[in-house]
């Protein structure tokens, strides 16, 4: 099946913005996806090394109540990743690959994939959440810390796009 | 009755609805193109500016209609949790998350997308975002004064700066319609572009 084209950027982005709407009516909390990340660090820090997890500040906020896999974000990452997969499915975009600029090694780009993945780990356990959980939900509500951190966010952004233009050629 | 409707996160039904939200999530982060890396730092690169468009456009329509649905009194926005301000951590992390994403060129929700539509560098970034938010946990000691300063809770623009809330979003809504008016015209000035090279080329 050959791949049909992306959906309209405002047409997708107000469906996004019902799907934030609904959560905030349903669930009174909104999207994210880093905790989804950070509670599993901190099931399987807490699976390894029980007493070290107990003891640690950052992961044991994660490892109250329930437990770090009940989690309200995992699940919901959950279904991010199974919606995602459905949609790319349906629209004939499953396929394997490495995206990549025509002359740009595969393994230079999976490398700065994984670094720049971590980088973002390392800012969003700062920052206390990401482009969904602050960036988005947040400006919804006009928080202060997620206008800032968005604003910090794309001026990080448009700081280091230059150092890895060769990528994407 | 109010809303939200549902108050506890880790019954069986709290878990339920979180997945069904997620799996809307997806498919709207699929449907715009955001699970493609190659379309996610062409914001940065001036070249596809669907990111400011989506996310701006998702801003507007959830602000408005929380807002509108408090109005009617469908809505109780204090039971709507905030995310908190602290200041110095979200300037430095948000700097610091920024650059990351346009290394990585995915972000940690639009990595799960672009993984699960078979992409190996969306498996590599959302590895790279476990392996940098457990490092970053593990070795939080040394960290903690710069994450726990400037807490300022969850404090609003309209709080802040004193104005009404109505106001604010007004605002809002005026720099992202000026925003996507200036969008729109840099993507006409880069067809027309386009057009001219097509045209000049034999």
């Amino acid at each position: 099946m050959r791949a049909r084209p992306y959906s309209d950027p405002y047409v997708t982005g107000a469906c996004l913005g019902l799907v934030l709407l609904a959560a905030f009516v349903i669930t009174g909390r909104g999207l994210g996806a880093s905790g989804a990340f950070a509670t599993t660090a901190a099931g399987l820090t807490h699976a390894i090394a029980p007493s070290a997890a107990d003891a640690n500040p950052y992961f044991a906020r994660y490892l109250g109540g329930d437990g770090p896999w009940r989690d309200w974000l995992l699940f919901e990452i959950a279904g991010v990743t199974l919606g995602g997969f459905a949609s790319a499915w349906a629209a004939g975009r499953l396929r394997a690959e490495v995206e990549r600029g025509a002359s740009a090694p595969r393994r230079a780009r999976l490398a700065l994939a994984f670094g720049g993945g971590a980088v973002m780990g390392l800012g969003a356990v700062l920052a206390r959440g990401c482009t969904s959980g602050i960036a988005l939900t947040g400006g919804a509500l006009l928080s202060v810390g997620a206008w800032l951190f968005m604003l910090a966010a794309f001026a990080g952004a448009y700081l280091a796009a230059p150092v890895w233009r060769r990528m994407w050629r | 009755m109010t809303a939200p409707w549902v108050e506890t996160d880790t019954t069986a039904g709290a878990l339920a609805t979180a997945a069904a939200i997620g799996v809307a999530f997806g498919v709207a982060l699929e449907r715009a193109g955001l699970g493609s890396a190659r379309k996610l730092v062409g914001q940065f690169y001036g070249t596809d500016l669907t990111v400011f468009k989506v996310m701006f456009s998702a801003i507007l329509f959830a602000m408005l209609g929380a807002f509108y649905l408090a109005q009617l009194g469908v809505l109780d926005l204090s039971y709507v949790a905030v995310p908190e301000t602290w200041l110095v951590p979200q300037l430095v992390g948000g700097l610091v998350f920024g650059a990351g994403m346009a290394t990585a060129g995915l972000c940690p929700g639009t990595s799960c997308v672009a993984a699960a539509s078979g992409r190996g560098d969306g498996l590599a970034v959302l590895l790279g975002m476990f392996t940098g938010v457990l490092v970053t946990g593990l070795v939080i000691e040394p960290l903690r004064g710069l994450y726990e300063s400037a807490a300022r809770g969850p404090l609003t623009l309209p709080g802040w700066l004193d104005l009404p809330y109505g106001l604010v979003m007004l605002a809002v809504v005026a720099i992202g319609l000026a925003g996507f008016h200036l969008a729109e015209r840099v993507d006409s000035a880069r067809a027309a572009r386009a057009a001219r090279a097509a045209g000049g080329a034999p």
